[in-house]
């Protein structure tokens, strides 16, 4: 009775201590949250999520008030480091899957006002005033902001071209992507 | 002839051929390589061992067709998969022959539904379900899961009738102990329980050679250590199992028993005792070689079969139940993934850790 | 005897070969279009340098290699160029890849290429740079430029060149009838490019299902101790880069390097021919050898094939189909790619193409895996197919990643055995898209938000400035209020004084 009482005592004391231990040694200084999740946002303080900017959204995410699916230009990538860094199960479903496409101008319509260019967060949009503007593909984010301001409906998005070098296998038939899976 | 139809479709990946399918699969060899032991077990045990039989086979197969049905699964295919037929097979040949027609069914329902479907079904679950069900069975019900009867072979003098057979099978025994009697290890252990030596209770009742072709107590499968290894060896020839498996559980066993009754002869059962006994070679050939829940490299099955043979022979001989095949099997498929996560084949062009292989051209012809 | 080294794993597919293997190797008639893709190897597509309506005669440029991974392609007829377009690839996905059309007159009138006297006095460089020009990339398939890697070869100090003549794929026998037929001008390729990669010895890899060609190929390298003929046995995938050096120098390609970091440069024998005729012929890359296959095919055989023509014309040819096919191949049943069409054209890498029926795919609905390990023991590469897959099905890659999934060369050894018939390639194929595709998405991302904080900056900047301009202008109103309001103060005072002076006057 007493020894086993006191082999009982002893050991959780001594895996307290070491567990204490071992929490003081091994301890990771993490980032506040909200920077980490902040430095995967885009950044391009598109808007598309609610929110006035990324930051603003970082911090919405953090607290659990936005959805870690909430940022369309971050897709299911972002989606799921995001899942990870917040310990949240992701739902796939949840995350817009139809790609958001870059914009592009059709030159016929274009008067080159410049608006776009100022709104644009990425500084995609290249242009002077009484030229016709151009999209660099590669720097465009897809958050439509420019769309919203073309005066002539001349910008548009449209899906990004799939070429042979960026083709990829689809799922094996009858796969379907399972709703919610861990990450 | 007309053009293909290929624009449109979905393209496939390769390989676009397959291995040609044999006419019996897997499952179904398995379920036939049992065949031979489970009808020598009707004819021992009589027409109560064959109701106890159809009992649970129906119970497993009808269990297997209810999950899927309730899960939204096509029912007919997965049923002809011949899984849940061997699942029953299995658990039935570990049940003692006797027993009444509830013990078939809870076990049956157990296995199919605790055991496979409940984990998402084939090649989901992560414990055996024959000895997943074996095993509760012999928790719940311990009374009726150890009334081992001494064998009564089929038109023969004291063999039960069809009709009695039915009333031992649906209605239940009238006097257990007026036909039971002790299995080999479990004679053994109790007579080295109450202090005495394994000899006089392994004396000539217990004759080897009987074990070996069935003619003693036991479960329904355990009686023929020989068909049950014919069996066994027929699907090593045909390739469904591995020779692995088998050879290290039996040699782990027979190892650790020769150690033993070199060491202290009056207190431990010879390694042919344990051999012969059909429990144990029908664990190592048709149970712990069950791919579902065994490792995946042919390392790790040598690893689990080691496993399996000590566990069996340490419960056989330490621990409190005179067979230890179930808890073993269970005990090992539990530490499956951890095996599968330590033994994998090392990957071409690197190292076991997974580093590639340094360049070093002095090797070369 | 040759000392030879085990491989692991592997499978023994149905061979199917006897029917074409039979047959000698017949000239194509020539199509009535020919459509030559402009990327038809790995690395940098090449550039049209002919215009619509140009004459181009056999053999001449039309696409001029781009830097240093890229291959040249030549007319492989005389004739007009009808067209410069965009046009379905011999691709499973039949996106579209910029091609040069040629509508062949029939002249076969031949461009001029200078041969060497001897290329075997030549310095391996110039050889190597003759083969860039000639536009020759492996033949086996995978369509690496070849001087690249004999380039590989020479500065890495390759002691040893192979010569893979395995053909391990069910249904091709090109190179075993090259083999057979043509053995002096293989043999002829092999010196001259063992001579190029500076290897002291030349293995010829053949594998022991094709006694004929070895026993050619012998005759024809006989009294070169430094080429020899070694029969390795049949076993699948025994044909692929990692599992030849494997079997003949015991030796495992680190992973993520190539074999020539190991002194070894491995290259097809069709390749070697290909060599044999650009620097003894003159000879650019412009036709090869294919197999035309399958059950579908009437009167499977042998083609020596103009690059561009069009697959339907290799099936017109061999009397067209006795049974609908399920589908159309390019290469081998195990490892060749999904046709879209049988309007796409035959490409420098085309081994063969194979029409099979249903019956031959063998495809059964798929059941759930029982973890039987047949994928296991059947991986040569020591791999877990099963683990990967599973980890796949939930969508886990880097989880499939870490079990070896970038290691995995898509032989389909699992695939073919599993019993549960799980399209485990598939899921292989998938995955590794989907890795590569995450990747790039995160780094579009980071970019994006590079771009982003740049611009923030860009926008504080400009903002500082107009603030520090507003200042600026702010001060010198002030200063030009202040200096008006001190004028008109004086002139207050002035005019206070002068009213003083007059009152005082
Ligand atoms: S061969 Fe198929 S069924 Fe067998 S373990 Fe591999 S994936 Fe599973
Ligand atoms: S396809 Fe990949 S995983 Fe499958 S056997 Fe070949 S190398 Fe191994």
């Amino acid at each position: 009775m007493y020894a086993a009482i006191i082999v009982l005592t002893v050991m959780g004391a001594g895996l307290g201590l070491g567990l204490g231990y071992a929490a003081r040694v091994f301890r990771v200084e993490a980032d506040p949250i909200v920077e980490r999740i902040a430095a995967k946002l885009p950044g391009s303080q598109c808007g598309q999520c609610g929110y006035p900017g990324c930051a603003p959204a970082a911090e919405a995410i953090a607290k659990g008030e936005a959805a870690v699916t909430c940022c369309p230009p971050g897709g299911l990538v972002l989606a799921e480091q995001l899942a990870e860094i917040m310990g949240v199960e992701l739902d796939r479903s949840a995350v817009r899957d139809a790609d958001p496409g870059i914009a592009w101008v059709e030159e016929s319509i274009c008067i080159g006002c410049v608006k776009c260019l100022r709104v644009c967060p990425t500084d995609a949009i290249v242009g002077a005033p009484k030229m016709i503007h151009a999209v660099l593909p590669e720097a465009c984010s897809g958050c439509t902001k420019c769309i919203d301001i073309c005066p002539t409906e001349a910008l548009r998005m449209r899906p990004i071209e799939v070429t042979l070098r960026t083709w990829r296998w689809h799922r094996p038939e009858g796969e379907t992507r399972p709703e919610a899976a861990h990450v | 002839m007309s053009a293909p139809r290929l624009e449109g479709r979905p393209p496939q990946a390769g390989p676009h051929t397959h291995a040609p399918r044999p006419r019996l699969g897997d499952m179904a060899l398995v379920n036939i390589a049992l065949l031979p032991a489970a009808l020598w077990a009707v004819y021992l045990f009589g027409w109560p061992a064959l109701n106890l039989l159809l009992v649970t086979l129906a119970t497993a197969l009808l269990a297997e067709a209810a999950s899927l049905w309730l899960a939204g699964k096509p029912v007919r295919p997965h049923l002809s998969d011949g899984s849940a037929l061997l699942t029953g097979l299995i658990l039935a040949l570990s049940l003692p022959p006797w027993a009444p027609w509830w013990i078939g069914v809870v076990g049956g329902l157990f296995a199919v539904v605790v055991g496979k479907q409940i984990f998402g079904g084939l090649g989901q679950n992560i414990f055996n379900p024959a000895m997943l069900g074996r095993t509760a069975l012999l928790v719940s019900f311990p009374l009726e899961m150890t009334a081992w009867v001494t064998p009564r072979p089929l038109f023969t003098e004291h063999a039960p009738s069809f009709v009695e057979g039915l009333r031992i099978t649906f209605v239940g025994l009238p006097d257990l102990d007026a036909v039971t009697s002790a299995t080999l290890l479990d004679t053994a252990k109790t007579a080295v329980d109450q202090g005495g030596t394994i000899h006089g209770a392994t004396g000539e009742l217990f004759a080897g050679i009987h074990a070996f072709t069935g003619l003693t107590g036991g479960s329904m499968g355990e009686t023929s250590a020989l068909l049950l290894a014919l069996g066994g060896l027929f699907l090593i020839w045909r390739g469904v199992i591995g020779w692995q498996v088998p050879a290290a559980v039996l040699g782990a066993v027979a190892l650790l028993a020769t150690v033993f009754h070199l060491i202290d002869p009056d207190r431990y059962l010879h390694a042919g005792h344990h051999l012969l006994s059909g429990a144990l070679v029908l664990c190592a050939f048709f149970i712990a070689t069950d791919p579902v829940t065994s490792p995946a490299t042919r390392l790790g099955r040598i690893l689990f079969g080691v496993g399996v043979g000590v566990l069996v022979w340490v419960i056989r001989t330490f621990g409190g139940y005179p067979d230890g095949n179930a808890f073993a099997i269970l005990l090992m498929n539990a530490l499956v993934p951890l095996i599968d996560h330590y033994v994998r084949p090392r990957i071409y062009g690197r190292d076991r850790r997974g580093a590639p292989l340094d360049t070093g051209k002095e090797g070369g012809r | 005897m040759f000392r030879l080294f085990g491989i692991r794993g592997g499978v023994h597919p149905e061979e199917h070969k006897h029917p074409t293997a039979s047959r000698p190797i017949e000239t194509l008639p020539l199509p009535e279009r020919l459509c030559v893709p402009l990327a038809q190897h790995i690395g940098a597509p090449a550039e049209a340098v002919v215009k619509i309506g140009q004459r181009v005669l056999r053999g001449q440029l039309i696409g001029s290699g781009q830097g240093r991974v890229s291959a040249p392609v030549h007319a492989p007829a005389s004739g007009k160029v009808v067209a410069v377009d965009d046009l379905p690839a011999p691709h499973p996905s039949g996106l579209p890849v910029l091609s040069v059309v040629i509508e062949p007159d029939g002249a076969q009138d031949d461009a001029d290429h200078p041969v060497p006297s001897d290329p075997l006095a030549m310095a391996p460089e110039a050889i190597a740079d003759f083969v860039s020009r000639a536009g020759i990339v492996g033949l086996g398939g995978a369509a690496f430029p070849s001087a690249v890697k004999l380039n590989l070869g020479l500065s890495g100090g390759a002691h040893t060149l192979i010569i893979n003549g395995g053909e391990c794929e069910p249904y091709l026998t090109c190179d075993d009838r090259l083999m057979r037929e043509r053995a002096e001008a293989v043999i002829d390729g092999v010196r001259i490019m063992r001579h190029a990669s500076g290897a002291e010895v030349a293995l010829i890899g053949i594998e022991d299902n094709k006694p004929s060609a070895i026993e050619a190929m012998r005759q024809a390298a006989a009294g070169d101790d430094a080429v020899q003929v070694v029969a390795v046995p049949t076993r699948y995938p025994m044909g692929s880069e990692k599992q030849m050096v494997q079997a003949l120098t015991g030796r495992e390609i680190p992973a993520g390097k190539l074999s020539a970091q190991l002194g070894v440069v491995l290259h097809n024998v069709g390749t070697a021919y290909a060599v044999h005729r650009a620097l003894r012929q003159g000879r650019p890359l412009v036709s090869r050898i294919v197999t035309v296959g399958g059950g579908a095919v009437r009167e499977p055989r042998n083609f020596e094939v103009p690059i561009g023509t069009p697959l339907k014309a290799l099936f017109d040819a061999c009397g067209g189909f006795a049974e609908t096919p399920d589908r159309v191949l390019m290469g081998g049943p195990m490892m060749g790619q999904w046709m879209p069409s049988l309007e796409v054209p035959v490409v420098k890498g085309t081994s063969g193409v194979i029409a099979l029926t249903a019956a031959e795919v063998r495809k059964h609905p798929v059941q759930p895996c029982i973890r039987c390990s047949r994928c296991v023991e059947a991986c040569p590469v020591g791999l877990l197919p099963l683990e990967m897959a599973s980890r796949i099905r939930k969508s886990d890659y880097d989880a499939a990643g870490k079990l070896g999934l970038t290691d995995c060369i898509a032989c389909g050894s699992c695939s073919w055995v599993c019993p549960s018939n799980i399209p485990l390639v598939h899921f292989f194929n998938f995955a590794k898209g989907e890795l590569v595709a995450r990747r790039a998405a995160e780094e579009r991302t980071s970019g994006l938000r590079e771009l982003a904080e740049k611009r923030q900056v860009r926008l504080e900047k400009e903002a500082r400035i107009k603030a520090e301009k507003a200042a600026q202008r702010k001060r010198e109103r002030q200063a030009r209020a202040e200096a008006k309001a001190a004028a008109e103060r004086e002139a207050k005072k002035q005019a206070r004084e002068e009213q003083k002076q007059e009152e005082e006057a």
